[in-house]
Parts: structure tokens; sequence; C-alpha cells
């Protein structure tokens, strides 16, 4: 009762009759359970003679986390204290920490609150009232379902309002906006307890009375009002139309945060009420609030605070109700007419300005005055939406630019003419001072292209940019190109010749142009057609020489051709002798580049052509029945013991391989079937051993054998479970499933090949938890199972627990061999994570030379393909001749993202060794790092106060890599360094 | 009342010389001292006599100001402080000091040593004038006395142009000097903020030009001279040695380096070798992107431009050359313009503004034939193109910078009449702010409304606080009652009370005495308590006394009521309230005249 009591005395002390409610308050439980922390505090609080040491004690005691049990106990010392204390600095200090201590977890706020607000009652410094306001914000966004204590809050927030402090008024906003709530309007009461405050109207609810706050002297206190609202809108309130004329006044206001905020306010109304009308001042028309809004946004992209200006950017590109005129005219500078202007007279205001009554700055004295046209219509500023994107497409900070380009691109997806109209001005930005933005306007033109057809004069620019030193730029273009329409078959000559410019220039850009080419002949064949007998160099009457067929450049045009051919059926007609030829060797080397094309009079490649085609092109669907029938048919099989059964799995899986070959879409499934199927053929045959049934000392050799076919098998099913993306919880459990089979087999292996029992108990133990934890993460996924493995061992559970570990064993046994296999079901999308390293190629015979001891650089160039969260897992492995092995972290900034689904890793890999006498190979690969602690299930990282209980403890996760790359051959030479 | 008087003695209405004469708060500012680029009499410095007919001016200008290097700006300078005479401070940014000496002593050369000019000023001239320069920091307010402030603000234009505010007091000017509001490849954008100025003096050199975006114009100007190049024609890009120069070179430099191009890029020497050093040290003042990456490399080391020797203008093959100066009137760039023009594969690109009466205006405005020097007639056949790449805001600049400041009052200068007149129009209806644009030697006079401030005493304020509503509104003006006192050149403003103790005066009693007739068949008593009554139930919140000896008393003010014996009907009612509740006892006063409700 001790606390109750010291309750007691302190609502005397502060002279405040309390509810009886207190009492009813559950959480007050005695418990002195630490009494330590809270009397070591008391005991340094009274120790210290003047304020500054006791802010010393209170900063030092702030470090230290505090329990969530000792919690109370420290908050009715340091309220103590507050009372008795009489500097200001003290008591913010206690207010804040009363604020950080509410938010241990576990520690019900609540019991708190009373004595909170009593502070705030007899607080006279304003820093302290701020600071108690703070603390009581935290308190109520912790009990946000505990409406009497948020009504009260809200009712002392208001009452504060009036405070003189900005700070004061800036918490009180703060509060209202976090806490507040519209469908209640503020209660009667309310303003009684805001006592002689002025308003004595009605009802007034929390939306009104913050919007009074819009134009309080404070620039703080308005930005607070505005963030309050803004806060409210997000917590789904709804807010009232009425104030869209105040915000947009607070546009024009002095203090860039308020016009920040005011910006965001003015973009939230237009997406709540896009369709009503306000009237344009000056004028008896009206215009659609978004139109307007859109406008005024526009205006603020020219403000004078860049990070306004940055924020108008954005959100300009979210505002996709606008009317299509409002928007053209963002990229026109040029067209002055009022709004007002511009709905009367469209045409006519276009006529006047298209006669060039303003100079474009490109002719001398063309700006030369005429005659005065009618200036009532020309509006040189305060026409809203003009030319804003024009401005912010030639701000100084880049960060605007990059925000402008960002907007277009939202915009012009949305809208097919506005992306024609911005396109001018997005190759215009391919000239850009700054990477960044040339990039990002780059990979803007390559997601809107789809709208657009690009000019020849466009293109020029466009290709201009293939010369470009950066290899991102480069490989961004080549992305554009893949998806680009050109006009004229000039164009297609023109991307051709820069290509094969950027090619010699650039050779390490090889397959990244001819993908490009491939697309671009897809996307043209009609405008290829034309110009083929030039780009092949045949002439009617006479032969040309063979071109070299392995000179890169020859290779582009090739894919070019045959690209286009694969639609334009006329093509081949015009190709020699040799292009066949040429054509069948790279339909064979360069398969992903080249198409199966019908070629006349070639018997052999059109009939190997049909039965291609017949898996190839047309067939997806008949390749996804026979995946689905081979699935049914080794589903089929009851027991996988009977002589067929094992013939028949091991067809499948050869089947199932070949079909990933054939049908790139359904790779990753039919990968994933047979290395599941190779998982069960090889458990089988483990199980079929003759071991079991021999004595325990002849089984030694035959051991060896088992034992490795259940490493294979953990092998693989971490291999199942980690390389392959779009995998669903069920999946995952059968994974598991077969996981635990093998590990069973592992326990058995090392009982009856181990002496002594405690080695094994160790096993045995940690096999337990693993069957505890399967039930954890698949309970709902246990009906699936039935008759498995997993299910008889779950039946079995309360005995395995208790039995001694042979008898453990035997009863696994027993169960491995009575399980049955389960069969596996698809899920829609399989990918297996795949990467190639392109760079080194591994052909090279001219060693690395280096000094030994320094190090050496490495430009790694890689692809990976579905490699989920590739920041953190994947990793390079350095091999050495002497079996030594590195393995680096790439860093974060090395992986880009040209598309979905894919990443580029470009890094460098730093090499050093002793010296060497020969020259000798390095191998390179990529790892794909794991730990079966983040799998899918648990991936969200619990937070570090959380109990570890619910999770698989540390111990029990596995570290490993999965090799995700073939192994590439570097050949270097460490020399001994000079004397 | 106060005023502000602007007088250009040049730039008014014309482009050139610029020296803008203030007046303000009675102190005298120069902005500016100029020359004209296009008259080699007397004309090209501004009429100093203006200010005084003989000796000094250091008697009549508490300071100069120089917006930035340019010689249309600052040329006169060594003219004005040496040879008329001025002691005072010159105010101008570091840049602009390192540069502006160069810049002076080159056009010195060119006047005397090129054309053999007497009477001009000397090099030693400038470095005296040098010696009688303040530098100032951008944003850096500087006190040039116990009144009169200034401030920088950053204008873009070239490297170290600054817009200057003007304050004494509460009234204040802002200056532009010329300005961008477009940032270039070296260049920010100008910024200045809502400060409100009495007067803003406007450069207005592109009036009535909205410019295209400034990317389309660097892209045609690399067009041109790469075709020209490509067909082996060579570039004649006259500049002036800093500004413009810098930014195009930045702009073909990078883009040689991205074509792989190997036509030689020279540029004039001497002057600007020194100049692009300048440019090197002060990053501060440069863009983003140069301020960002110059650790890594300074922009301004160019690897593809090399210097010009006067030979060179005679190798066969393409080149691009850039020379000094920038209108084509005199020195390098003269010359090898001559030595090309005759060529039609040449080209030659004019970046900026030509002044009238300089060969570079006659050719783009498209002359033919030349007269030279000596009855000689030069043939014009190479390509002539205009680039517009003069740093100056447009016209939407222009009112974007007017949107920025906020300004009470606009003027323009530096521009040509007729596009003034259009802009004036403009800005008038815009803004609905006047706008002025004097002539050289006419006087604008600005009346000036300055706030005086004045010490309110504190009780006073407390007391006004306590009786008002719920806070204080910076925005709302309120009234309240209180004295003045101006006493040993300070203002105070204190409670009435305070007041006649300190002034030791007795306080008189004012009070007002009204009457009002009314028909009213009832006895006076009871048409006093049916006034009682009515008033009750209008001034609710009032304290309403019925006094036994026959008054009402609201607050203080006293009501009685009387009627003569012979018209018992027509009774008159006493109002009497002192000078404090006027308010209340006239309203008192037209409530009781409408007569009392039945």
């Amino acid at each position: 009762m001790a606390a109750h009591l010291k309750k007691r005395v302190y609502e005397e002390f502060s002279k405040v009759s309390q509810q009886v409610t207190l009492e009813e308050v559950p959480s007050k439980k005695l418990r002195l359970t630490k009494p330590s922390k809270s009397a070591a505090l008391h005991i340094d609080l009274c120790k210290a003679t003047n304020p500054t040491d006791a802010l010393q004690y209170l900063l030092s005691f702030a470090r230290k986390p505090v329990e969530a049990e000792s919690v109370e106990g420290v908050v009715r010392i340091l309220l103590e204290h507050y009372y008795k204390e009489s500097d200001n600095s003290v008591r913010l200090k206690i207010a804040s920490l009363l604020g950080l201590l509410s938010k241990t977890q576990g520690f019900a706020s609540d019991c708190i609150v009373d004595d909170a607000i009593n502070t705030l009652n007899t607080e006279k410094s304003h820093q302290v009232l701020a600071q108690l306001l703070d603390t009581l914000l935290i308190i109520g966004t912790q009990l946000p379902d505990k409406t009497a204590v948020i009504q009260r809050l809200i009712d002392v927030a208001c009452k504060h309002l009036s405070s003189t402090y900005f700070g004061v008024r800036n918490k009180c906003l703060q509060l209202l906006g976090c806490l507040g709530t519209v469908d209640k309007p503020l209660s009667k009461e309310t303003d009684t307890g805001a006592g002689a405050g002025a308003q004595t109207s009605a009802v007034r609810d929390v939306l009104s009375l913050i919007s009074d706050y819009f134009q309080d002297q404070d620039p703080r206190v308005r930005t607070a009002a505005i963030k309050a609202m803004l806060q409210l809108h997000e917590r789904g309130m709804k807010i009232q139309q009425t104030i869209y004329n105040q915000a947009c006044k607070l546009l024009s206001d002095d203090y860039e945060q308020v016009r920040s905020a005011a910006v965001q306010m003015v973009w939230v109304l237009s997406q709540l009420y896009p369709e009503s009308i306000v009237p344009i001042p000056s004028s008896n028309e009206e215009i659609r609030l978004v139109d307007d809004s859109f406008g005024k946004i526009c205006h603020m992209v020219s403000d004078g605070s860049w990070v306004v200006r940055v924020q108008a950017a954005k959100l300009l590109g979210s505002m996709h109700q606008v009317s299509p005129h409002f928007l053209e005219q963002t990229l026109d500078k040029k067209l002055m007419s009022d709004l007002r202007r511009k709905r009367t007279a469209h045409e006519r205001a276009k006529e006047l300005y298209a006669s060039g009554e303003f100079s474009s700055g490109r002719r001398w004295a063309d700006d030369a005055p005429k005659e005065k046209v009618d200036t009532s219509g020309v509006n040189l500023i305060d026409s809203g939406a003009c030319g804003a994107f024009v401005h912010g497409l030639e701000d100084e900070m880049y960060e605007v630019r990059i925000a402008a380009v960002e907007a277009l691109c939202s915009l012009a997806q949305s809208s097919r003419s506005f992306a024609e109209k911005c396109l001018d001005f997005l190759v215009d930005m391919f000239n850009d001072e700054i990477e960044e933005v040339r990039l990002q306007s780059i990979h803007v033109l390559r997601q809107i292209s789809t709208h657009i057809t690009l000019r020849e004069d466009q293109l020029d620019t466009v290709l201009a940019v293939l010369e470009d030193s950066s290899r991102d730029i480069r490989e961004a273009l080549h992305e554009l190109l893949c998806y680009t329409n050109v006009s004229t078959k000039e164009c297609i000559q023109l991307a051709l010749l820069e290509l094969l410019k950027n090619l010699s220039k650039y050779p390490t850009d090889r397959n990244s142009v001819w993908k490009c080419l491939k697309f671009l002949g897809a996307r043209h064949p009609t405008l290829v057609l034309p110009i083929v007998p030039e780009l092949l160099s045949t002439h009617p009457y006479f032969d040309t020489p063979e071109p070299d067929m392995d000179d890169p450049a020859y290779i582009a045009v090739l894919v070019l051709v045959f690209n286009a051919a694969q639609s334009c059926p006329t093509m081949p007609a015009l190709f020699s002798d040799h292009t066949f030829r040429h054509y069948a060797y790279l339909r064979d080397s360069l398969s992903h580049l080249v198409p199966h094309l019908r070629l006349p009079g070639r018997k052999q490649t059109a009939s190997s052509g049909v039965e291609a085609s017949g898996v190839g092109s047309g067939s997806l669907e008949s390749a996804k029945n026979f995946l689905q029938d081979s699935l049914v048919r080794v589903s089929a099989l009851q027991n996988l013991e009977t002589p067929g059964a094992q013939d028949l799995l091991e067809f499948t899986i050869r089947d199932l391989l070949r079909l990933g070959e054939l049908q790139t879409e359904l790779a990753g499934s039919a990968d994933f079937c047979a290395t599941y199927l190779r998982c069960q053929l090889l458990l089988t045959k483990a199980l079929q051993e003759k071991l079991w049934t021999m004595a325990v000392p002849l089984c030694l050799k035959q051991n060896a054998k088992v034992s490795t076919a259940t490493r294979q098998i953990l092998d693989e099913t971490y291999k199942l479970e980690f390389l392959y993306s779009g995998l669903e919880t069920q999946q995952i459990a059968t994974i598991h499933n077969v996981r635990l089979q093998a590990k069973a087999l592992q326990l058995i292996l090392t009982a009856r090949s181990k002496r002594g029992v405690d080695r094994v108990l160790g096993v045995c133990e940690k096999f337990l938890q693993d069957v505890e934890s399967f039930q954890r993460l698949f309970m709902t996924e246990l009906p699936h199972f039935q008759d498995s493995f997993v299910e008889k061992l779950l039946e079995l559970m309360p005995r395995l627990t208790a039995c001694k570990p042979l008898d453990l064993v035997k009863i696994l046994q027993t169960t491995l061999r009575q399980s049955r296999c389960i069969h596996l079901k698809l899920p829609e999308q399989i990918h297996r994570a795949s990467a190639t390293i392109i760079e080194p190629t591994g052909e090279s015979d001219n060693p690395l030379r280096f000094t030994s001891g320094l190090v050496v650089a490495l430009d790694i160039d890689a692809t990976l393909e579905h490699v989920q969260d590739p920041q953190t897992t994947v990793k390079v492995q350095v091999l050495y001749p002497d079996g030594q092995s590195h393995i680096i972290h790439p860093k974060p900034g090395d992986f880009r993202t040209p598309g979905p689904g894919r990443v580029r890793l470009i890094t460098q890999v730093y090499l050093s060794h002793s010296a060497w006498t020969e020259p000798c190979q390095i191998e390179v690969r990529l790892l794909l790092a794991y730990s079966s602690s983040s799998s899918k299930l648990s991936s969200s990282k619990p937070a570090w106060n959380e109990s570890m209980d619910g999770l698989p403890t540390s111990e029990s996760s596995i570290e490993g890599t999965i090799h995700l790359s073939k192994p590439v051959k570097v050949f270097i030479m460490p020399k001994p360094a000079r004397r | 009342m106060p005023d502000i008087k602007v007088t250009p003695l040049g730039a008014g209405q014309d482009v050139g010389r610029s020296c803008i004469l203030v007046s303000i708060g009675g102190k005298n500012i120069m902005l500016d001292c100029g020359m004209h680029m296009g008259f080699n009499d007397d004309r090209r410095f501004p009429d100093f006599s203006y200010i005084t007919q003989n000796g000094r001016l250091t008697e009549f200008l508490d300071c100069v100001i120089i917006s930035h290097f340019h010689l249309d700006h600052c040329g006169a300078l060594p003219y004005m402080s040496e040879m008329v005479g001025y002691d005072g401070p010159i105010y101008m940014t570091h840049p602009t000091k390192a540069i502006c000496p160069i810049l002076l002593e080159d056009f010195r050369k060119i006047t005397v040593d090129k054309k053999g000019e007497t009477n001009f000023f000397t090099s030693q001239m400038i470095k005296d004038c040098m010696k009688k320069v303040v530098p100032l920091n951008l944003h850096q307010t500087v006190q040039v006395d116990d009144e009169l402030e200034i401030k920088a603000y950053y204008a873009g234009h070239v490297l170290g142009a600054a817009m200057v505010q003007i304050k004494v007091g509460s009234e204040s000017v802002v200056y532009t000097g010329d300005y961008n509001m477009t940032p270039d490849r070296h260049l920010g954008a100008a910024w200045i903020d809502k400060c409100r100025p009495d007067i803003l003096i406007s450069e207005s050199t592109y009036a009535t030009t909205i410019r295209d975006s400034k990317r389309c114009r660097e892209r045609d100007f690399l067009k041109k001279v790469h075709e020209t190049v490509e067909r082996g024609g060579k570039v004649l890009i006259p500049v002036f040695a800093l500004g413009r120069a810098q930014e195009l070179c930045i702009l073909l430099e990078t883009f040689w380096e991205r074509m792989n191009l190997k036509a030689p890029i020279y540029f004039s020497t001497g002057l600007t070798e020194k100049a692009n050093h300048y440019y090197k040290l002060f990053i501060t003042w440069t863009n983003q992107k140069i301020r960002k990456t110059f650790v890594q490399r300074n922009m301004f080391e160019f690897k593809h431009i090399k210097a010009f020797d006067r030979s060179y203008a005679d190798n066969p093959g393409p080149m691009v050359v850039f020379a000094t100066p920038g209108m084509l009137h005199a020195g390098q760039s003269l010359q090898i313009f001559k030595k090309w023009a005759g060529n039609e594969k040449n080209m030659v690109i004019m970046p900026g503004y030509c002044v009238q009466g300089t060969v570079g205006h006659k050719i783009l405005n498209g002359q033919k034939k030349l007269e030279m020097e000596g009855r000689a007639t030069l043939d014009v056949k190479l390509q002539v193109e205009y680039m517009s790449f003069s740093a100056h805001a447009d016209a939407k600049g222009i009112m974007q910078l007017i949107r920025m400041a906020e300004p009470r009052n606009m003027l323009l200068v530096h521009g040509e009449a007729k596009k003034m007149e259009f802009l004036k129009d403009k800005i008038e209806q815009e803004f609905s702010i006047s706008c002025f644009m004097p002539a050289n030697g006419e006087t604008t006079t600005i009346v000036t409304n300055p706030s005086v401030p004045v010490d309110i005493s504190l009780n006073l304020l407390k007391r006004e606080m306590a009786l008002g509503g719920p806070l204080p509104d910076a925005k709302k003006p309120r009234t309240m009652h209180g004295t003045l006192i101006m006493k040993d050149n300070s203002l105070r403003l204190v409670s009435p009370e305070q007041a006649l103790k300190e002034l030791g005066l007795n306080e008189h009693q004012l009070r007002f005495t009204c009457r009002v007739q009314l028909h009213d068949p009832h006895s006076d008593t009871d048409t006093l308590s049916r006034i009682y009554t009515h008033l009750k139930s209008v001034l609710k919140s009032y304290s309403i006394q019925h006094v036994p000896d026959g008054t009402v008393i609201v607050e203080s003010i006293v009501i009685k009521v009387t009627s003569s014996a012979e018209e018992p009907n027509l009774k008159v009612i006493l109002l009497s309230w002192s000078y404090q509740d006027e308010e209340l006892g006239s309203f008192l006063s037209t409530l009781l005249k409408k007569g009392l409700p039945s």
C-alpha cells in the first residue's frame, strides 16, 4: 500500500481533489521488485544541493534503461522531486524523463496521467509547461483506445492553447493533431474548462479550433497548426473544405516552413475535394478545386526557398485529376494568359503568343516591341501553372530538378498527350550537368516510352548520350532504346550507327548493345526491311566478302536484322548464303538474342524449327500441362520403394530439367520440382540401403554413402528454401519436412556410428527443438501433412521428449520408413535466383600482375536475377589456388537495379597474396548467404527488447552460403617486391 | 513627408554607364559608376557635374556601391574617385574587388596605348582607387555610418555580382545591378528575401523577352559550333573576358570531352588567365555543381582550352576562339573578325547584348558592308549567329524577383525605353504598385511612410493586454489610449496618469452634457424608471443603478429627467458623461433620441 499512500500525499500536496476513479485503476499493484533503482535515484536527488547537481544526476540516470516493473516507483520519486524543485531546468528535465519513462514497454502509463495534468495546473514556467505537454502527448499516443484519458488530454490542450508562449501553443496543437477527434465535437465542459477564454460559442470542433491558429503571430505556431491538421488527416479524419482559402493564403507566408506545410495542406485538400468548384478571385468565374490548387502549387515551384520548391515539384506529380489543359500549360512558358482568359478564349490566346510577342532569345532583335497587344490578357506572373516544369527543370538545385523530372514522369504516365509534350524537355535533361539528373531522366523516359515515338532530332540528342563515359548512363540508355519507338528508317540507321560507335569505344558494353538491338529490330521490322541490303552490305550482282563472324559489330547488325526478320517473312530473301550460315551459328551460340526464323528452302532448319517452336513460342500452356502431368504422375506413387517408382522419378527429374531449359518461363518451377524430387529420391535410396539391417560394426563403410546422401539432401533443401522466390508457406513447410527427415537420418547414423550417449543426447535435443520450431512455424499448414513424417513425429512428441536417446533413434527409424512422401503443390510463379558474372570473362591469357603483399583491384560485373534483398545476401567469394578463400561483402551502393527482378552488381574486389613463382588462376564466384533464422517467415527482425522465446533461438539458426554463379577463373601473378 | 530621390546619371532608359544617385533619409549614395561602350568622347562617363560643378564629390556622397565588375558598371570608377575626386568608401564584393582592377587596366591599355588618348586615368589611379574599396560579403550587413546600412545578396549574372539593399531607419532601397534568375553552367540564380523595400531599382535589359529553356539554347549553341567545326570552319565567339566566357568555356569543354573532338579551342590570353585564376579561387560564388565537385576537379581547370596567340588566327583548319571584347568594338575580337569575315565557312556567334554603335550591333542587324577606319570597307560573308547567353533576367525573371522582394515601388533602369514601357505597364497591372522609368538626369521622388518607433511603458502595455481579446495579433492594428511624450529626442507612450505626474500637471475633468427631448405622458419618476428598465434590457453587461435621488447611473454616466410645468409631456433628459466614456455616452444619447419603447 505504500505506493497508494504516497499517491494520497501528492494529491493533498497539489491540493487538487481527485476523482474516485483512481482507486479503480487495476494496475495499482504493489511491486517492490527492484527498489534499488528508484531508491538510488531518490538518494541521489536528495543529496543534490544545488540544481546543477540534480540536473547532473538526472542526466546520468536518463542514460540507463529502466525495467518496466520499477518504472512506476521511479516516476513517483521524480514527481516528488518535481514538486519540491524550484529550478526550471531541473523540472524540465524531470518532465522530459517522465515522457521517456512512459514509453517503456509494459508500463501502463495511464496511471501517471493525473499527476502530469496536476503538475500542469501548478506550473508557471512556459518551457516546463511545453515539456509537460510533450510528456502528455507521449502518454496519449501510448493509450490510443482510452477515450476518457484522451478526452481529458484534449481538454487540457484546449485550455493551454491561449498561452502566450509559442512552445506551449505548439505542443497543444501537436497534441490536438495527434489525439483530437472530429466525430465528437468538443463538449461544453471544454469551453467552461477553458475558463475565461473568449470562446463562448457553443460547440467547437478540433478542426476549427486548429484552423484559428493558422493566423497566429508566430510562424512556428502556424506551422504546428498546419501540421496538426495534416496529422488529423493522416489519422483518417475528414478535413473541411472551408480551410482551403486559409491554406492558400498561407502559401505566401514569409516563413519557409509555413509555406512548406501549407503546400502539403493545399495538396491534401485538392486530393480530398478535387471536383468542388471554387471562384477565381477578381472575376466571377469558377474552376475545379484541383485545377486551382494545381495552379497554386505550380506557382510554388518558383518559390524563394528550395525546400519548398522540392516539395511543390514532388507533389505536382501526384495530382492526376488535374485537367489536361492546365497540365499542358506547365510546359509552356510563353503562354501567359491567366486562367480566366485561357478558359474563355483559349485559341485566340494561343495565336496571340504564337505571333511572337515575346522573343525566344534565339534570334537577334526579334524582341523589338511590335504593336501593343491587349494587355488585359497578358499576365506575366499570376498565370498559375504556366511554365512550372520549365522552371523546375532549370532550377539551380539538382534536388528540385530531380523532383520535377519524377513528377513529369508520373504525370506523363497518366496522360498520353502530356507525355508527348514533355518529351522535348526530358530529352533536354539528358544534357544536365549532374549525372544523377541525367540518369533519372533517362529512366523516366524509359518508363513513359510506351506513350511516345521519338523523332529524328530527338533521337539524335538521345543518342549523343551514348558517348557518355559513365557506364550507368550508357546502360540506362540501352535500356531506354529497348523500349523506344522510332519513326523513320533513318532513325534506325542512326541508332545502329551510334550503337556501333559505342561498341567500338566501350567494348564492355557488348551484351547490353546486342540486347538493345534485338529489341530495336523486333520492334521495327518494317523500318529495318528497306535498309537490310545496306546493313548486310549485299549487292544485287556482285558477291561481297564474307564478314568476320567474330566481329562484335557484325554480330550486332545480324542481331538487329534477324530480330526484324522474325516478323517480316520477306526479309530472308535478301540474305546472302553466308548470312544463313551465320544465322545457324548465332542461333546456337546466342540463342537468347537470335530468334527462330522460318527460313525458306532450308528443310532441316525448318523441321527443327517446328519442333522448337512447338515448345518455344506458342505453347506455354502445354508446357504447363506437361509439368502438372509429371507431378500428378509422381504423386500417384504411393510407395517409392517399389522398383519401378525410382525409375519413374529419375525420368521425371530428367524431363523436368529439360523442360526448364526449353521453356524459360517455367524454368524456376521445373527446377524447383526436379530438385525436390531428387531429394525424395535420395532419401528413398538412403533408406533402402542395407545398412539398417546390418549389425552396427559392419556398417561403417556403407555409412559413408548414406551420410553423403543426407548431407546432399540438406544442402538441396537449403537451396530449395532460399534460392527460389515466390514460394508460399506450404512449400516451405514441405521443404522443412524433408529437411527434418534428412536430419533424422543423420541422427540415426550418428547414433549408430558413435559410441557414448552424451554426444547423441545433444544431437537428440537439437532435433527435438527443430521439430518444435517446425510445429510453431507451420501450425496452420499441418492439415496438409497427413501421414507425413512430421505429422507422425508430432503425434509421438510427448513420448519422444520423455524417452531415452536410443529409443528415440529407434522410433525415428521406423517412422522414417513408414512415412509417405509429401507431394508438392506448385505455386503460381517460382523464380530461381541466378547470377552471371559478365566480367572478368575468364578468357584472358595475360595474368594480372601486381606486387605481392599489396592489393590489386579486380573489377567484377555481374547480373543477378530474382535475388531477394541482394544488398545483404549476395557475397563475392575468391578462391586462391592454395585453398584459401575470402568472402567479400559488396557495398550496398554497388548494386543497381536496371529493371524489375534484375540487379546489376558492379564492384571491385581487392586481391592480395604473397609471391608466387608462376601465374595461377584464382576463382571468383558469387554466393548467396542465408541463415535459417531469417527465413521468410520470421524475416522481420525482432526488436531488441522483445522476448526471444517465441522465436527459434539463435543457436538453432544455420548460417550458410549457396553458390549462385559459375566460378570464373582469373589469371593472377603476384610478383615479389623489388628491393 | 520624408521621401527617397532617385536620379540616374547613366542607364536611365539606356544600357551602359550605369550610375544611379539615391538620396534616402538624408544620405546620398551612388550605385555603380560605369562607362558607355558606344561612345569614345565625354559621353562615355556619367556626368558628375550634376552632383557638383566644381570641387570634390566626397562631401556630397556618403558611399559608392559597385554591383559587379562589368565595365558598364565600374568603368568610370577611377575617373570619378581620382580625377573628379572622391575619398569616401567604395563597396563591392570580394570577387568584384579582385577582378575589377584587371578589367580597368585592360580598358585603360586599349584606350591610352592603342588609341593614344590622353587625359585618361593611369595605372596608379586604378591602384589608388582600389585602396578605397571596402569588401562586402553576401548577406553581411555593413554599417556605413550610424544610420546607413547596406547588405549584399547573390545576383548570379557574373562571378561576384550582387544586389544591394540600402537601408536608413525603416526606409530601404534595393538595387539589383545586373542579375539572372535562371542558373547557368557556372553560376546560381539570384535570390533575395522578402525585404519589402520602398523602391526596387531593377535592370530591364530583357524587358520584353521571355526566353526558352536554357537547355535548348545550350544545345543549339553546341550544335552550331559542332557543325561549323566539322565543316572545317572557324568559330569566333566574342565575349567579355569574364562572365559568359567562363560559362561557354565550361559548356564547350564538357562537350569536347564527351564528343571526343580534336579541334583546338583558344582563349585570348593575358587577361583571361588571370581571370580564370580568380574563378578557381571564388568557388563559393559559383553554382551547386561546381561547388560540390571542385574537390575532385576544379571545373575551371580546362583541359581542351588553350591560350591564344595572335599568329594562330591564320592557321588552317577548324578552331574555336573566344576573344574579347564582346561587342566587337575594339581589341582582339575585332582583329580576328576582320581576318575571318571574308570566308563564308566561318561563323561568329554573338552570345550577348550589343550596344548601338558597335560592330556587333551592326552585323547582327544584317549589315553586309562595314566601314572601317581609314575609309576601308569590309565585306561580311561569314555566318552571324546570335545566341542569347546574356545572363540577364528576362521579363518573367524580373517579375519573379518583384514577387520575391515585394517592393512598394518599382524603378526600371538599364534598358531601352520602349521595352521598359511595356514592362512598366505589366508591373503596374500585376502588382498594382507604381513603377518609374526616369531618363538620365531626371529625378524620381517617392514619398515614403516610415514607421516611427516609440517606447511604450510596460504598465500601459500590460493594462491594454488585460483589457483586450485573447492574444495580441501582430498583423492587426489596435487602438489604445495613451499619452505621447516627445522629450529629449525620444518618443514615449505612457499612460495619461503617468504623463500628468511627469509633467507636474493637474488632471482636468472634461464632462459632456447633453439634453434629449422626449415626449412621454408619464410622470418624471415613471419616465426615469422606464428609462432604467429600457437601458437594463439593452445594456446587459453594464452596471446600471437607479439611485433614489432621481438619477440613473450607467457606469459613470448620469441620467436625469426633468420637465417644465407648461409642457408636462415634454421630458428633457439630461445626460452627462466624462471624456473617458465618450463612446458609451454618445451611444446612450442616440439610443434615447430614438425614444423609449412603449
